[in-house]
């Protein structure tokens, strides 16, 4: 699973959807591992206004990467060709392969297994509000 | 012709066997990359994008995502969700770029809103229709996908699934459960009456400068007949060559070259083929 893919999974759980402890997921024992991919600058610069920093801050805390700057980078720092570099390594080159995703909120793991989350839900989780 | 959908859910119909089979199909690899072609003309892309692959099994649309060449606005970013193990397994041996999700798009899509720029699904979401287990409804898993879906993708967003439904009930079932989720949506039928018909449904949500709906996408395409039945009931729906209305000259030639075809014998076509005769006194 790919780190860009985290920032933007939240908690499948309907009783979550309110809850702003349901965003971002939390990685624990993660396994990384480092897949080569193209670099776009374009790519980038597109997805970037999209991504929650804060969110991506804590995520990279957790997988240890500290070095990220504390806000986003704008303006004259997306013609920057090393820092787009860096945010394509961390966002698209680096996937977790094994590990597990937690929610803060209920407190639900998303199991990973070889690059691929689980989040098929129980159906009592599922299927909470059928009407 | 049995449909698989009418067999087992989709996470036991696509075991090990099966996935692989249907992978290693070059009949059905073919008319998946030809269906996923024209969701990608219908998306209209025109940047390296983010995109979602509802049911994307064993990757076969994901590549074409991220095969696009850059002078077409590619490659695309793409993240595939499955329901079935099988399916994914098959994808991680293939390598494909897209990151995968186990998941079940009538549990919802699990993802913050306004993530992805469009999403594509290349016959899945039939399998919505198929309730199996006796706690779940069909329209309900309809709403929740469609919702999650809706809620997921950026304004001006667009989403191409392209479906089988088993007959006219799904169809409209999945049309009007696209549009309460507050989607713009239309059908867009290649080939109709044929047995190589194909559906798309066609989704929008609000704004990206266009007229709003499948009548803007399909504007600027050749050979796209507009039916649009909004004056008479809700729903839209279009379609392309469409079979002419019964008794009138385009349906009569039809007709005539069909009987042809089979080696009836035909009268000759002239200027008074389908001609309406003078007014009787």
């Amino acid at each position: 699973m790919k780190v860009l893919t985290s920032n933007f999974t939240a908690c499948a759980v309907k009783t979550c959807k309110t809850s702003s402890a349901s965003f971002p997921l939390h990685f624990r024992n993660a396994e990384l591992e480092l897949q080569e991919l193209d670099f776009q600058p374009e790519f980038i610069r597109n997805i970037l206004p999209r991504i929650d920093w804060n969110a991506l801050h804590m995520t990279a805390n957790e997988l240890g990467f500290p070095k990220l700057p504390e806000s986003k980078p704008e303006g004259d720092m997306l013609n920057d060709e090393q820092t787009l570099k860096d945010l394509h390594r961390l966002l698209l080159e680096t996937h977790v392969t094994e590990g597990k995703l937690v929610c803060e909120n209920c407190g639900h793991e998303y199991m990973i297994k070889e690059g691929i989350a689980n989040f098929l839900l129980p159906s009592h989780l599922a299927m909470a509000d059928v009407l | 012709m049995s449909r698989p959908e009418d067999l087992l859910p989709p996470d036991l119909f696509y075991d090990d066997n099966e996935s692989r089979k249907y992978t290693t199909s070059s009949r059905i690899c073919n008319i998946q990359s030809d269906m996923t072609y024209r969701a990608l003309e219908l998306l209209d892309l025109r940047s390296p994008s983010l995109i979602l692959d509802v049911g994307c099994g064993s990757g076969l649309s994901g590549e074409i995502l991220s095969d696009v060449p850059s002078h077409q606005g590619g490659p695309h970013t793409w993240v595939g969700m499955d329901i079935s193990p099988s399916m994914l397994d098959v994808a991680l041996q293939r390598e494909v770029e897209g990151d995968l999700l186990l998941a079940d798009i009538g549990q919802g899509v699990p993802f913050r809103p306004g993530s992805f720029d469009a999403a594509i699904s290349i016959s899945a979401i039939q399998w919505l229709c198929n309730a199996e287990t006796s706690d779940v409804r069909p329209e309900a898993r309809l709403r929740r996908f469609f919702e999650g879906l809706y809620a997921c993708l950026r304004r001006g967003g667009r989403a191409v699934c392209q479906f089988y439904p088993k007959n006219d009930v799904q169809r409209n079932m999945i049309n009007g459960a696209a549009v309460k989720a507050g989607f713009g949506a239309g059908i867009l039928e290649d080939d109709p009456g044929t047995k190589n018909s194909k559906l798309y449904l066609v989704l929008t949500v609000g704004g990206g400068g266009l007229k709003g709906d499948i009548t803007g996408i399909v504007d600027g395409m050749s050979n796209v007949d507009v039916l649009d039945a909004r004056k008479k009931a809700m729903g839209l729906c279009e379609s392309r060559a469409n079979p002419a209305r019964k008794g009138d000259r385009a349906w009569i030639m039809r007709k005539k070259e069909q009987m042809a075809s089979k080696g009836k014998v035909v009268k000759p076509n002239s200027k008074y083929t389908g001609r309406r005769r003078r007014p009787a006194f």
